[in-house]
């Protein structure tokens, strides 16, 4: 676990680094119309900008001191919105496994530095039936082939990317909430009052691939954490699950992994009966779930640990179980 | 302009409201403009503490303002459809209501798409919706639509107004300046030429011939605002024809309402006749009768099929303790007792048709109300949610603030407008009017004999 930590911090922190050289890249090149490549470029120009090193400090130096990258693991706005060339991202998740843990929950926060409120992916407590056996049922962005929120987008803020993702332009959306109607599995969070934020991001330039710093007024949900993917890396959730219940990958390359196992997706689906949720909604779901049979933990494991105010989500079907 | 004697008699009749502004007037004015002021102040408050001032989140992400939004749009249809079919038809009786028809769909027209503004989290991004727009998004439909549907609706006021502008122009009334010029202005040289006269008149044809047509349009592409989802209660094939029908429905009853407002307040009961109520009443029956068939149709297959999903809307809706009463009250109010006060001929008086149109008003923005929010509470997965705002929609005052002030606005612009204008059309009356004017008051009972 500790060494998960460490990975996940170093990842992040590359991250920002990254971020703040995409910042000040964009930030020189729209006001000098200098090019990017441009090396040879040391005079000084008065031009501050605000930088966030390693280490989490704003420093504020001259625009002309900044080393241009031309491989950024923050893509522009326009390739953010093409996605990621032959690949098409795909997810399974083992509701076998799950047991409630919810550390998927906070290292997603973590990631995307949303409060404790915010839930991107969250876990419901599922009974199909009457008698049926209540289960864990992890959910995130479906990130769907046939997007119901992205037909009824007005501005173009939330698309369909050629690998299979949704994302969300926080910079173009205009707040009409139009998106978290028309999606049925309510997977779309608003930004109702001024986000909160862990540290000062002004002057961050946000992108549909990260989203930071989130945007009062706009709305945001699951990326799928394609940031991470450019650096071959899974998303937190998955890494951050302790019993391998999200495997992430790529449907092209047919290979998903949990972190610990790689596998073939189609054979996956195939040997376990995955199915989508609400298949019949016509969505085209790219989630896919692996029905609880044989389940690993018993459902009470994850929610007698819960505190209090969790529990209460919960409580009505815990409750009439037995 | 040469007035003839019946015109005249028109004109002289509402002299005085367009020269006086009342104590009383300004009082009214005044009361409004602070009611709006209450709401500029919420709207303050909404712009800069961001929208966790209103009770809408994450599941219910429309509430009131929505409502309101379908609600004027919806009013909106007086003019447009009542005024628009009335005139392609060519019936006599319409030419006294017309103006005031026409009113109503230009205000509620401005004050509506308020109401969409209100929703969205980043009004200063409007301009995205110019800039970057997707034509497949319903919204953009709207946009567009409302946008068309408003510049035809002003068009068909004004061409209806040109001579009665030009008639208050050379009357030399007792009026400030500005006025005067204003009436000189709008008039644009209208001076009963025999070419200004058939221009205005085929204009005038063409525009009722094609506002009709808009206006449908109008409130589909705002119904499937809502059909186009996944959502039980929503996504429904009748909602185009269900909105448009309902909106005709709470059009007509503004409609008499206004109509017994400005009758008491000018003192024009000889040109709003009781027989503008009744003939009006019968429309507004008719109307509830398609309207009650329509609401009856769709709760009778969602119930009836009883779908997992559409049975929790439809249960929330029958229970006493969730939404029963208001949904009893929007079918009570809003179907039943508008059919049976007009078709019982001792309850066919101006008074009881006007208070059956209050009550049927306020039921259709109930309806609205119940369309959009037990709809948004029930969503496909649990929510499992332990804030009780997220769960449960209850407007904030912000919210009430704001609705209260779109009301006020309507008001503002009708008393408004009432003093820059007649709202008895003089240069629609002809000479013959004048010899058929003593059968103004028609009793209920001969009405039905005749009928």
């Amino acid at each position: 676990m500790k060494e998960q930590e460490e990975i996940n911090d170093n990842g992040r922190r590359g991250f920002i680094k990254n971020l703040a050289i995409a910042t000040v890249a964009t930030a020189a090149c729209g006001s000098l119309s200098c090019s990017c490549k441009s090396k040879t470029d040391v005079a000084v120009t008065g031009n501050k900008v605000k930088l966030l090193s390693p280490d989490g400090e704003i420093v504020e130096i001259d625009s002309a001191y900044l080393n241009h990258q031309e491989h950024m693991a923050i893509v522009s706005k326009l390739e953010a919105r093409e996605g990621m060339a032959g690949k098409k991202f795909v997810m399974v998740v083992d509701l076998s496994r799950c047991k409630n843990a919810r550390k998927c929950v906070t290292a997603c926060q973590k990631w995307h530095y949303r409060p404790e409120e915010t839930e991107w992916l969250t876990v419901k407590l599922m009974k199909d039936s009457e008698e049926g056996a209540p289960y864990w049922f992890p959910k995130q962005c479906f990130h769907c082939d046939n997007p119901p929120c992205v037909k009824v987008c007005p501005v173009d803020a939330t698309f369909k990317r050629d690998d299979g993702l949704v994302l969300i332009d926080n910079d173009r959306c205009i707040g009409c909430k139009f998106c978290m109607a028309a999606c049925p599995y309510s997977t779309r969070v608003f930004n109702w009052e001024e986000p909160y934020q862990p540290f000062d991001m002004t002057g961050m330039a946000s992108n549909p691939e990260t989203n930071i710093p989130a945007k009062v007024g706009t709305v945001e949900k699951c990326d799928f954490c394609p940031d991470r993917s450019r650096e071959g890396l899974l998303p937190p959730c998955v890494e951050a699950c302790p019993n391998g219940v999200f495997y992430f990958g790529d449907e092209n390359e047919d290979t998903v992994s949990n972190g610990d196992e790689t596998i073939s997706f189609k054979q996956l689906i195939k040997d376990r009966a995955a199915y989508r949720f609400q298949e019949e909604l016509g969505t085209k779901p790219r989630v896919y779930y692996l029905p609880p049979k044989d389940r690993q933990f018993p459902v009470e494991r994850g929610y007698d640990d819960l505190p209090e105010k969790l529990k209460d989500r919960f409580r009505d079907i815990m409750e009439n179980k037995s | 302009m040469e007035l003839n004697t019946y015109q005249q008699e028109v004109f002289e009749k509402q002299r005085p409201v367009i020269e006086n502004f009342s104590k009383k007037t300004w009082g009214w004015t005044i009361f409004y403009l602070l009611w709006i002021g209450v709401g500029g102040y919420a709207l303050y408050l909404q712009i800069a503490e961001g929208h966790e001032v209103t009770g809408m989140r994450d599941n219910v992400v429309w509430g009131l303002y929505i409502a309101n939004f379908i609600f004027f749009i919806g009013i909106s249809y007086a003019g447009a459809v009542i005024s628009g079919i009335l005139h392609i038809l060519q019936v006599e009786w319409r030419k006294p209501i017309i103006r005031i028809a026409e009113m109503i769909t230009v205000i509620a027209t401005i004050i509506g798409p308020i109401f969409i503004l209100l929703c969205i989290g980043r009004l200063d991004r409007l301009h995205h919706l110019f800039l970057y727009p997707r034509l497949q998004s319903p919204i953009t439909w709207d946009v567009l639509a409302i946008g068309t549907y408003f510049a035809g609706s002003v068009i068909f006021l004004y061409l209806a107004l040109i001579k009665d502008f030009a008639i208050y122009r050379d009357a030399k009334m007792n009026v400030p300046k500005w006025k005067q010029k204003m009436y000189k202005i709008l008039a644009i040289g209208y001076r009963g030429t025999p070419s200004q006269k058939r221009h205005i008149k085929i204009s005038t044809n063409l525009m009722a011939i094609m506002i009709v047509p808009l206006a449908i349009i109008v409130h589909s592409v705002l119904s499937w605002i809502f059909g186009m989802t996944l959502r039980p209660g929503w996504h429904s094939t009748i909602f185009g024809p269900y909105f448009v029908l309902a909106a005709i429905y709470s059009g007509t009853g503004v409609l008499i309402m206004a109509m017994w407002v400005y009758r008491k307040m000018y003192k024009l009961e000889s040109y709003l006749t009781d027989k503008h109520f009744i003939y009006l009443g019968y429309i507004m029956m008719i109307l509830g009768a398609g309207y009650g068939y329509f609401t009856f149709s769709e709760y009778l297959t969602d119930w009836f099929a009883s779908e997992k999903w559409t049975s929790e809307v439809i249960s929330k809706l029958f229970n006493m303790a969730e939404y029963g009463w208001w949904f009893l009250f929007a079918n009570v109010a809003g179907i039943l007792l508008p059919i049976l006060i007009v078709a019982i001929p001792k309850t066919r008086t101006p008074n009881l048709i006007t208070i059956a149109s209050f009550f049927m008003v306020i039921a259709l923005w109930v309806k609205r109300y119940l369309i959009i929010v037990p709809t948004l509470e029930s969503p496909l997965l649990p929510m499992q949610d332990t804030r009780i705002e997220y769960v449960k929609y209850s407007a904030t005052w912000v919210e009430w603030a704001l609705t209260l002030a779109g009301v006020a606005t309507f008001f503002l612009f009708f008393t408004l407008m009432s003093k820059f204008m007649t709202v008895i059309p003089i240069s629609e009356f002809g000479d013959k009017e004048k010899k058929a004017e003593p059968e103004t008051k028609i009793l209920p009972e001969a009405e039905i004999a005749s009928a």
